[in-house]
């Protein structure tokens, strides 16, 4: 019994010693061949909120084109700082315009390719049906807890911010904001019912509930920029997908989704 | 106190992992509750178990309990081991290791049913010899010392009942000497009946009164001490055991041969002088095969211990070689037993009722 | 490295956060602890398997549920409405109610292995010297399992400190109220202010460290072995 034990121990570990040359010498091929199975497609990075659009956006695109890409998501503040620090992305589509404006500072981005592929549109929405609107609600100070993104970073919740002061109830209202780290999560508190209305941006509205449209004069755009990473100049997907991004399909595409495009 | 007694039934099934019974203890008994009760066994016969449904301390026993006529189980009602007015000394002393010598014997006395006076501590703490050890750690204590603790732990709640879990198993030969004493001692001096535990023949003839022997979760003797192992058909692990047990008192020495002669309930022997003062009492031990039989007084030969006595009983057993005869001493209310060879028996005509005596080669001294 | 005011308020409401919630803890999990290290029942199992639950949960699981239970048509939130708390979410009894479920497990597993150590043979010397089962809890079994209890508090303490995943799934970022260091440290990175981040991280990293190191000494002091959380 141990001697069969041993042996099947030592089977075991040939076997892993196999598995890891088979990985390491896979691993040298590709790094070898990389640069031309890389050309194939190109790496997106594509902030949380834009995750429905660009999922439609990166079939369409593929269907066209023949290119291949891989999307990672997350909120825009962790792409920058990832990619400041060496990710791997070509192609970044931000929820905001600072974080690629940084990025052109750092010089490392083109200026040539740094577009606004989408501009957002600022709803106050319940999960209640009411009497009043949600913006009479917000104005008669008629809730508990009011649902908007972080304004620190977060433009959607930047814009919510300025509504409030253009509406002069901005420190009257603030001791009942909650802040979601995003406008997602400034949906899930209304949505959970633990606020009864927040800002969200109207890509988001739900079918339930109602909603106040904001007057787009009241906030400055919510624009979100994409850009082109410097290491991508020689990507043909990248490039292909950059001028997809610019072209009537795909401005039809994010339209749906309640933005508005350039 | 000593027309009271222990009233216990007992069963307590046990099931391994596989759900079949693996233990299964079914005891029904009445036990002096006076002196000092041995429960003897094996390792596994079930004598702890026994002790700890006493204590309270297994729950999903059957049965009845009841003590001095006071009822700690029966069938609708169990009394919590905290309740029960025994005192339990563990085979490993089971101190508090956070707490010192004080505290550990502090905590018996706050929580006793009677209040425990300064008298009774100090009583109790120097018959065990532990006064010295009272400032001391609990787990700095040599074996025998941190049992002597237990066992004055235990005597300070009071007890009703004193119940000890061989006590001494856990310690060498002359730790041994040196707590047995003091078992006598507490008994007699705090006058508290206790059922003890132990494998050792050895131990129990030395110090009990009563003796229990258990075999797989059974009583299979309940008897005297001075009866219990003076019979033929003791459990194969104590065949060899067969003896009568004598309580003695020295009655006068002689110097000159170093020989000390002892009165035991209506005879008298000589035994080798221990150097013990005359009025001592001793517990002698008869093994039944230092015992032969003559027909008359034999004047021919050396042995010094000679005593007439009739047969009472021979055990009639044609598969062995040897038979256990059992004589009433004359003039003394003593039986000892022999151990004869069933040809002797034939040869010299042995009948119950006979007159013959007995030659007692060798007397053991137990104390 | 200086830190802001609202980096001060964080510190100041995490260390309070972390107080209250090993307060409870320490209070609800000691009888629950007891039960499962001596209890015989069918239902140890699955007891045990919710306790450590949150060892591998995502904390924005918990999070997302508990935002959910805990708003209007939630149970808490029936129950809190009802008891007239009001809804607990962007709160501070509503992280420490979030906190106490992330904890559990490292405030019940050191002492349920400390109480299990000790074993049954003291508290049954304890009961036949009288003792009361409580007298017993109290005399007995806390004294012997004091090394298990102090690393439950310092992990729960700990534990509680580094907590983010709910916290930003229920505290709504309100300043004194639910803007614990784990999140002020998030807003700088996503605001870009990287200082600010480096600043209050290096802050945590000693802090953690300062508790690993006096977890560790106290395990060396102690004999028994009964440190392991994750078991």
């Amino acid at each position: 019994m141990p001697v069969l034990a041993l042996t099947n121990t030592m089977r075991c570990f040939t076997q892993l010693c196999v598995l890891v040359a088979a990985m390491i010498v896979n691993g040298s091929v590709n790094h070898a061949h990389g640069t031309d199975i890389k050309r194939q497609h190109a790496h997106i990075a594509v902030a949380s909120n834009f995750i429905k659009p660009m999922t439609l956006l990166a079939q369409d695109f593929e269907n066209k084109s023949g290119h291949t890409l891989t999307i990672s998501y997350a909120s825009s503040g962790k792409i920058y700082a990832q990619i400041i620090h060496g990710a791997p992305f070509d192609v970044f589509l931000s929820a905001d315009q600072e974080k690629p404006k940084q990025l052109a500072e750092k010089q490392l981005i083109h200026s040539n390719f740094h577009i606004t592929y989408a501009i957002g549109k600022l709803v106050l929405w319940s999960n209640t049906v009411g009497h009043e609107s949600p913006i009479e609600r917000l104005q008669s100070n008629q809730y508990s807890k009011l649902a908007l993104a972080n304004p620190k970073f977060a433009p959607y919740g930047q814009a919510a911010v300025a509504v409030l002061d253009k509406l002069a109830i901005k420190e009257k209202s603030r001791p009942k904001w909650v802040l979601g780290e995003s406008i997602s999560q400034a949906y899930q508190f209304v949505a959970s019912g633990n606020a009864e209305i927040g800002f969200i941006a109207k890509s988001q509205l739900p079918k339930q509930g109602a909603f106040s449209t904001i007057d787009q004069t009241l906030h400055p755009a919510i624009r979100q920029d994409a850009v082109l990473l410097k290491r991508a100049m020689n990507n043909k997907s990248a490039m292909a997908f950059f001028e997809y991004l610019q072209s009537n399909d795909a401005k039809k595409i994010i339209q749906s989704f309640d933005y508005d495009t350039e | 106190m000593s027309n009271t007694n222990l009233n216990i039934k007992q069963t307590l099934t046990r099931l391994n992992q596989n759900k079949l019974p693996s233990f299964s203890l079914a005891v029904d008994i009445q036990l002096p509750s006076q002196g000092i009760t041995a429960v003897l066994g094996e390792s596994g016969c079930g004598k702890t178990t026994l002790l700890r449904c006493i204590a309270g301390l297994e729950k999903d026993v059957r049965g009845h309990v009841i003590v001095n006529s006071e009822i700690w189980q029966n069938d609708d009602f169990y009394l919590p081991a905290h309740q029960r007015k025994t005192g339990f000394v563990f085979q490993d002393a089971q101190l508090f290791s956070h707490m010192t010598v004080k505290q550990n014997l502090a905590f018996a006395v706050k929580r006793s049913h009677t209040k425990v006076d300064n008298i009774y501590y100090t009583d109790v703490i120097t018959t065990l010899g532990i006064a010295h050890l009272e400032r001391r750690d609990s787990i700095n204590l040599s074996g025998g010392e941190r049992q002597r603790v237990a066992i004055a732990r235990a005597l300070l709640i009071r007890p009703q009942l004193l119940l000890m879990d061989e006590p001494l198993a856990s310690l060498d030969a002359a730790r041994k000497r040196e707590i047995l004493p003091y078992l006598l001692c507490i008994q007699r001096q705090f006058n508290i009946p206790i059922v003890y535990v132990s494998h050792s023949t050895d131990e129990i003839t030395k110090i009990a009164s009563h003796v229990l022997i258990m075999e797989q979760g059974k009583v299979v003797r309940n008897a005297p001490i001075n009866e219990v192992f003076s019979v033929n058909n003791l459990p194969l692990n104590y065949a060899h055991e067969t003896s009568s047990i004598v309580d003695a008192k020295i009655i006068s020495r002689h110097q000159q041969w170093h020989l000390l002669e002892v009165s035991a309930n209506g005879f008298s022997l000589f035994i080798e002088d221990t150097g013990q003062a005359i009025g001592d009492e001793l517990r002698l031990r008869i093994h039944a095969s230092d015992v032969s039989v003559a027909l008359k007084e034999e004047q021919s030969n050396s042995i010094i211990n000679k005593l007439a006595a009739v047969i009472r009983k021979i055990d009639i057993d044609d598969n062995k070689a040897s038979l256990i005869i059992k004589a009433d001493v004359t003039g003394s209310d003593s039986s000892l037993v022999a151990k004869v060879t069933r040809k002797s028996i034939n040869d010299l005509k042995l009948k119950e009722q006979m007159t013959v005596w007995l030659q007692i080669k060798s007397v053991a001294i137990l104390t | 490295m200086f830190l802001s005011d609202s980096d001060i308020d964080a510190i100041i409401l995490t260390l309070k956060l972390a107080s209250t919630v090993t307060f409870i803890l320490l209070l609800l999990c000691t009888p629950l602890a007891y039960w499962l290290a001596r209890t015989q029942s069918w239902l140890k199992a699955p007891v045990s398997a919710l306790v450590a639950m949150p060892l591998i949960l995502p904390p924005t699981v918990i999070g997302f549920y508990l935002l959910i239970a805990m708003g209007p048509n939630g149970p808490i939130g029936e129950l809190s409405q009802s008891l007239g708390i009001g809804l607990l979410p962007f709160s501070f009894w509503g992280l420490v109610l979030g906190s106490l479920f992330y904890s559990l497990p490292f405030v019940v597993q050191p002492i349920q292995n400390a109480i299990e150590a000790i074993g049954t043979k003291p508290i049954e010397a304890a009961a036949t010297l009288h003792s009361t089962p409580l007298s017993t809890f109290i005399y007995i079994v806390l004294p012997l399992a004091k090394p298990g209890f102090l690393s439950a508090a310092v992990l729960g303490f700990a534990h509680t400190v580094g907590e983010f995943g709910i916290v930003l799934m229920i505290g709504g970022n309100i300043p004194k109220e639910t803007k614990v260091v784990s999140i002020q440290i998030y807003d700088n990175v996503e605001a870009l202010n990287y200082t600010g981040a480096h600043t209050l991280s290096a802050v945590m990293l000693i802090f953690s460290l300062l508790v690993l190191l006096s977890l560790y000494t106290l395990q060396q002091q102690s004999k028994s072995a009964i440190f392991s959380v994750g078991r």
